[in-house]
């Protein structure tokens, strides 16, 4: 569905594939990005369970960083990660940058 | 064509009456419609049914307004204006045709029931028969109709009493059960051959 | 309840002959809700379902809203749906008739026609599928029971040919409690006719690849979607020409996009829907043997509108009266006199049309009304004047 006046686009708007969610960045929403400090994280992949747009990247169980192409800056990632850990917080992008 | 306008109240069954008048026509090669005017919905409230009998496809969808042929199942409906929510709300008289055949539900005689009627000195025929008390010998529930289509029967040429009779059978008897059905083909002979005529 | 005769010929009422179409059809599912004058649709269908004469699921729901609901979800997830209703009742459904067309789906409405509340009334007009006629479903028109039937049919087959809902409109009361002589079709027929149903895309078809129905469109996409609903809409038109001709050739009942009855050399015409065109046409036999050049056009198919063939058809006229049972409260006219008048509007030579409206909340139509509306068309093109454009009549 790329050509917006595509007369071929399906009858109805029916979207014909599934999970297709991870071709639709995201990631250009973001006015806040996490930045994960590696000494601090225990992997206990809180942040991972509660990301509403699966945006963790976790390899052998274990927390790597984070999919900017999907990641909307929420910060949900950085509240739920346990008080006395706090191995994520949040910068401006332009500070990141 | 023949037109034909039933008079009676909400539960004795002229609806019914009209459409098993309606179907006896249809099984002799007959066009026919059978259609009520519903007013207001309440037992005992005036109601009007209709039917039209033509060998030809019938095409008008209005009301019957000239009937040639009126049966009336209650004569309290005589003499009053049946006001029902519909248009016509004018007595069991109105617009009927000159030689228009009035079949009236009563024990009285046709003459009583002519003057009643309004048609003394009138060529309109007026036939009477005790629909009422014989369907409470024959069915044993005060509904007058099946008598009253054999009285139609004996009164015109319309329909045959055995038309009649194997029409309701064919039709009913999955609805209803032998005994009623036998009750109200013996209610339909019984209209036959206790009509008066004057 | 059918009454055999030699020549196959059954005493049915509109409802009931509905009723039977739809057990014949054998829908996947029947969402209903029922509301007078449909009422006995639903009941006499809900029997042969408890007597397992059908496979339907029938589904008994809270409201009519909740009818079109289901019907959408269960056709969406690839059942052959169909239901009924009347006035209130498809009043109701309002919301729902624009997502079952915008989605796309074949659902079979039958819609017998009432008049709308206020003052509540239960009886005949057309302001109930008037008011839907911009929802994107096609609307089918029946003079009789017979036609009431055999829509039933087509409509399933036009519904699946271009994927859009189709309403079956017959007059309440006049056609829906009446009974008529009509043929019906054996059920083997009936099924060789309507087919299998096999949608291309549904929920349930494919569980390894699931789809979405229902996402949002923003303007980027949203008028190129509603683009495709106008074109399937007018395809429609050439869909129920070629599934009515099919009909007729495998049953030998003729149904056109119109009606033309004694067109031809008329000088006036009455355009009409529905039951009312019969005593019409009586009318115009009565005022023909008085030597009027008098005709009938009804429209069987109002959605799409065949603006074409109703300028074809009225070609040559000196004036119409269009007779809408339904008013549009504009101060000019009904919807079908606003319709006819505006395809008609590029003939060189075209017509004066008025619109009267006749018929509300059940008011009888007779042969002397539309008599009075053929001697106003006399008198317009005598006087070359018209007096009133519009106007009730029988009040």
């Amino acid at each position: 569905m790329t050509d917006k006046n595509n007369e071929e686009l399906p009858e109805g708007g029916v979207i014909h594939e599934g999970g297709n969610a991870d071709s639709y960045e995201t990631g250009g929403w973001r006015k806040l990005r996490p930045v994960l400090d590696n000494e601090k994280c225990t992997n206990c992949l809180i942040c991972w369970v509660m990301c509403p747009d699966s945006a963790i990247i976790v390899e052998d169980g274990k927390m790597v960083g984070f999919d900017m192409e999907h990641c909307k800056g929420c910060g949900i990632c950085d509240t739920e990660c346990p008080p006395k850990i706090k191995a994520i917080k949040m910068v401006s992008e332009e500070e990141a940058d | 064509m023949l037109e034909v306008r039933w008079h009676g109240r909400a539960q004795q069954g002229v609806v019914t009456a009209a459409k098993v008048l309606g179907e006896t026509c249809l099984r002799t090669g007959k066009y026919v419609q059978a259609f009520p005017e519903f007013g207001p919905e309440r037992m005992g409230a005036p109601v009007k049914a209709y039917n039209r009998v033509s060998d030809e496809p019938i095409r008008m969808h209005c009301s019957v307004t000239n009937p040639g042929f009126v049966l009336i199942a209650d004569p309290t409906l005589i003499g009053i204006a049946l006001a029902g929510g519909m248009e016509s709300s004018g007595g069991v008289t109105e617009g009927a045709t000159e030689d228009a055949v009035f079949i009236v539900n009563t024990p009285k005689s046709p003459a009583e029931m002519r003057t009643a009627l309004e048609l003394d000195g009138k060529p309109a025929k007026v036939f009477t028969v005790d629909a009422s008390q014989i369907s409470i010998d024959k069915i044993g529930r005060h509904i007058p109709n099946t008598p009253m289509l054999g009285a139609l029967a004996k009164a015109t040429g319309m329909i045959t009493l055995e038309d009649l009779m194997d029409d309701f059978k064919v039709n009913y008897s999955k609805k209803y059960s032998e005994a009623v059905i036998n009750g109200n083909l013996e209610a339909m002979k019984s209209g036959y051959e206790g009509i008066s005529e004057g | 309840m059918a009454t055999e005769k030699s020549n196959e010929m059954q005493g049915l009422t509109g409802n009931s002959a509905v009723a039977l179409a739809m057990k014949q059809i054998n829908p996947d599912v029947c969402p209903a809700y029922p509301i007078t004058p449909s009422t006995a649709i639903i009941e006499t269908f809900s029997s042969y379902v408890a007597d397992g004469e059908v496979d339907t699921e029938l589904i008994t729901v809270e409201s009519e809203h909740s009818a079109m609901s289901a019907s959408i979800g269960a056709a969406a997830a690839g059942a052959r749906v169909m239901t009924a209703t009347s006035s209130q009742g498809l009043a109701l459904m309002w919301e729902m008739l624009y997502i079952a067309s915008g989605l796309r789906l074949p659902i079979v409405l039958t819609n017998v026609n009432r008049a709308l509340a206020a003052p509540i009334n239960i009886h005949c007009d057309h302001s109930d599928s008037m008011g839907a006629r911009d929802s994107g479903w096609v609307q089918l028109y029946s003079e009789t029971v017979q036609e009431s039937y055999d829509n039933v049919f087509m409509a399933v087959r036009i519904a699946e040919k271009v994927r859009l809902p189709v309403m079956v409109c017959l007059d309440g009361f006049i056609t829906s409690h009446a009974i008529e002589n009509m043929a019906t079709i054996s059920d083997a027929n009936v099924q060789d006719f309507v087919g299998e149903y096999t949608p291309e895309t549904s929920l349930l078809k494919d569980m390894e690849n699931p789809i979405s129905i229902g996402a949002m469109t923003l303007p980027d996409y949203y008028m190129t979607f509603k683009k495709q609903q106008s074109e399937a809409m007018a395809e429609a038109k050439d869909v129920v020409e070629e599934v009515s001709a099919e009909f007729a050739q495998k049953f030998g009942r003729e149904y056109g996009l119109l009606d033309s009855y004694e067109l031809e050399d008329a000088d006036v015409a009455i355009v009409i829907f529905n039951s009312a065109t019969g005593t019409t046409k009586v009318a115009v036999d009565e005022l023909r043997k008085e030597g009027f050049k008098v005709g009938v056009l009804r429209i069987r198919l109002f959605r799409p509108l065949p603006h074409a063939e109703i300028a074809a058809a009225l070609k040559g006229l000196k004036a119409v009266a269009c007779l809408d049972r339904a008013d549009s409260f504009n101060d000019f006219g009904g919807p079908l006199f606003n319709e006819v008048r505006s395809s008609i509007y590029d003939l060189e030579d075209r017509p004066k049309v008025i619109s009267r409206i006749y018929g509300l909340g059940g008011r009888d139509y007779k042969v002397e009304d539309a008599k009075s509306v053929f001697e106003e068309l006399l008198k317009v093109v005598e006087t070359g004047t018209v007096e009133e454009m519009t106007k009730y009549i029988t009040i």
